[in-house]
């Protein structure tokens, strides 16, 4: 069983409107400077100790905004404040502690792993970068990360090729815990995995959290997996966060039309179930983060489409204590919805 | 009722590789009738793939089919010659496959190629085959077809790629679609759109369909049978209601219990299925599961088990279902209806 902390939490980590573009070139002749907003305006809070999920389809910024906390690109807004210091604006010199306090585990068992090095080197690489052990300290702490994943010592001189997927996820989740971090941003640690390796992975990460007391940043589009590790939720959508709220809140009550769409559409393993839920199909594709829509970015295919939907951008708006929203149709603890209190300011 | 479109009786397809051969599917057999809707769900490496490659007769080399016969409509199909394979191919069974970027030809617009399927099978001219394919798109659910006809590939998303895919596919109404893994490259909400269009298809041509996923999901809402395969063998076949709610066979009640279910607010662990799959250069000789099975008696590892059946159209290869088989906890309670001995037809 989870457990889950209701006494005063403390904050590991602030994003504040935080902002990530891209720029793209094109033309000839004349270039042509185009800003592909891949992250605009995200804010969010992450705990000590909790499971953050992030949420959404391909392109809506989600692994964007994982990579821009650690600074594997550059911010071009906005402040990441992790334990009070702000690393937004820090330089590589002065972020590398952070490094440490900070992993990630990637996507691709395949693509994230050095071919050429063998595994007890590629978890102790960052050991030898930060200084933290030598020879015979460094080989034990090599063999105890490995058992600690489910892997044995004899591993350690093995290369990645001889590993399979779910083996190799492993080993990468050893090389971020090598350092012993605090935080570590899982970037769809399980979407390569088949579903039997998927459940050894995520049972692994909950009891490494329990043990190590860490705190995690999910980013994943399974919303069935993100719901049962994660204890609060953001779901986001073309570079925005639409609705954050805990895990069960989120999926029990959803505020927001595109989270509404987004958990009709997850195919339920039930017939009965499958079979009597309508489920919310949205019309079209999601839009060029080149050209987003005007407004709200989420009108073009929203069911609920309004006038003000195309003119005022909605913002994240607290409508039940823990709870956001940034929908027009919102409306607050007192009855009073995002439109009105536009007009009132 | 309907007479069976297709017959596949012990297929045995291989690889032929410089390591050895890989066995990839190792005696399978089934049957579907005209208009049936059967799912063929597995994880990686189970065989599932190569089974439906092996009915179209596309496998590469260094893959043939060993032994086994394939009838389609009483006629047998491994002994067909390339020339006669080709007129089968598109106009009785069409495919549609996992990645629709691959799939389709870059440097032909989509009308060329729904005009190529439309035009190999139809004594029709070009006119008439432009017109088809216009309509074609309209079925799929394109907007404005008549323009989008003469777009490339890399002018369509994800989505409506697939779409195209599926118009290819149904452009010369074939009896039989297989469709592997048609929406596992795309996100949860195109997914849903896909689901939704397949569905509705199928109830508009009644085409027979075969779906191939690893996502149980996907085959509660549109299958109406469902074959479980693992480590190139058949491990339980019966109806949607059998699989998901009478399961008997530890690997599909493995499955069924690592994915996590929405509707359940208590957080129970996940139960994971340990190891890693067979491999199928050395097949073991057993049963494939016996090695990550919870209940592997000693006769397991020695004998493949036989099918045994579990009501009507309802079996299940695992030597727990012998009427002297121990009962053990945790897999009889699941029983609801008499165990018969015996293998079904």
């Amino acid at each position: 069983m989870e457990q889950r902390t209701e006494s005063p939490k403390e904050v590991l980590l602030e994003v504040k409107n935080l902002k990530k573009y891209f720029y793209s070139k094109s033309g000839f002749i004349k270039s042509n400077v185009q800003a592909i907003k891949a992250v605009d305006d995200v804010s969010f809070t992450i705990y000590k100790g909790e499971t953050f999920g992030l949420v959404g389809e391909s392109g809506c910024g989600k692994s964007t905004t994982g990579r821009t906390i650690i600074r594997l690109y550059d911010v071009t807004d906005g402040d990441v404040i992790f334990d009070g210091a702000n690393l937004s604006q820090m330089t590589q010199s002065q972020i590398r502690p952070y490094r440490k306090r900070i992993q990630m585990i990637f996507q691709d068992p395949y693509a994230s792993l050095n071919a050429r090095m063998t595994v007890g080197d590629i978890i102790g690489e960052s050991l030898d970068i930060h200084h933290l052990a030598k020879g015979k300290e460094r080989q034990e702490i090599i063999w105890n990360l490995l058992e600690r994943v489910g892997l044995s010592k004899e591993h350690a001189n093995r290369y990645p090729h001889e590993f399979s997927g779910g083996q190799r996820q492993r080993i990468g989740i050893a090389r971020s815990l090598a350092v012993n971090p605090d935080f570590i941003i899982c970037d769809e640690p399980i979407s390569a995995l088949d579903v039997s390796i998927q459940a050894q992975v995520v049972n692994m990460l909950q009891d490494l959290q329990k043990e190590m007391g860490l705190t995690y940043l999910f980013i994943a589009h399974d919303l069935s997996m993100v719901k049962h590790i994660s204890d609060r939720i953001g779901v986001m959508y073309l570079g925005k966060l639409v609705e954050v709220a805990s895990s069960d809140e989120l999926y029990d009550n959803p505020k927001h039309p595109y989270t509404q769409a987004l958990l009709s559409a997850i195919p339920i393993p039930d017939p009965d179930v499958a079979k009597n839920s309508h489920r919310i199909v949205l019309e079209g594709d999601v839009p060029s983060p080149m050209n987003p829509p005007s407004g709200c970015r989420f009108r073009t295919r929203c069911r609920y489409a309004m006038d003000i939907c195309s003119k005022v951008e909605p913002v994240l708006v607290e409508i039940e204590p823990g709870h956001f929203s940034a929908c027009h149709l919102n409306k607050n603890s007192e009855g009073v919805s995002f439109q009105e209190t536009v007009q009132n300011d | 009722m309907a007479d069976k479109l297709l017959e596949v009786k012990n297929l045995k397809t291989s690889f032929f590789t410089h390591v050895g051969e890989v066995q990839a599917v190792r005696g399978v057999d089934f049957d579907l009738k005209a208009g049936e809707a059967l799912g063929i769900v597995g994880e990686s490496g189970s065989g599932k793939s190569v089974t439906s490659l092996s009915l179209m007769q596309l496998l590469q080399y260094p893959g043939t089919i060993k032994e086994g016969s394939i009838l389609f409509e009483g006629d047998e199909i491994v002994t067909k010659s390339v020339k006669e394979m080709r007129r089968i191919r598109g106009n009785d069974i069409a495919m549609i496959f996992q990645d629709p970027m691959t799939s389709l030809n870059p440097v032909y617009t989509i009308g060329d190629q729904i005009m190529e399927a439309i035009l190999e099978h139809q004594d029709v001219t070009k006119h008439q085959a432009r017109e088809k394919a216009i309509k074609m798109l309209e079925l799929v659910g394109i907007p404005s077809p008549e323009k989008r006809i003469d777009n490339y590939p890399h002018e369509f998303s994800g989505g409506m790629r697939q779409r195209a895919m599926i118009a290819i596919a149904l452009s010369c109404e074939p009896k039989l679609l297989i469709a592997d893994e048609p929406t596992t490259a795309l996100d949860v909400t195109i997914q849903a759109q896909i689901l939704e269009l397949m569905k509705e298809l199928k109830e508009k041509i009644n085409t027979a369909i075969i779906l191939i996923t690893h996502d149980l999901g996907v085959v509660a809402d549109l299958c109406s049978r469902i074959i479980v395969m693992y480590g190139g063998l058949i491990m339980e076949e019966g109806t949607v209601e059998d699989i998901f709610y009478e399961p008997k066979h530890p690997y599909t009640m493995g499955l069924l219990k690592s994915v996590p279910k929405l509707n359940n607010d208590k957080r129970e662990r996940l139960v994971p299925i340990d190891g890693t799959p067979p491999d199928l250069i050395k097949p073991p000789t057993g049963c494939p599961f016996y090695a990550r099975c919870q209940y592997s008696m000693k006769i397991c590892q020695e004998q493949q088990p036989p099918f045994f059946s579990a009501g009507k159209g309802h079996r299940s290869a695992c030597w727990l279902m012998h009427e002297d088989a121990p009962k053990v906890e945790g897999y009889s309670k699941t029983f609801k209806r008499e165990v018969s001995h015996g293998t079904t037809d």
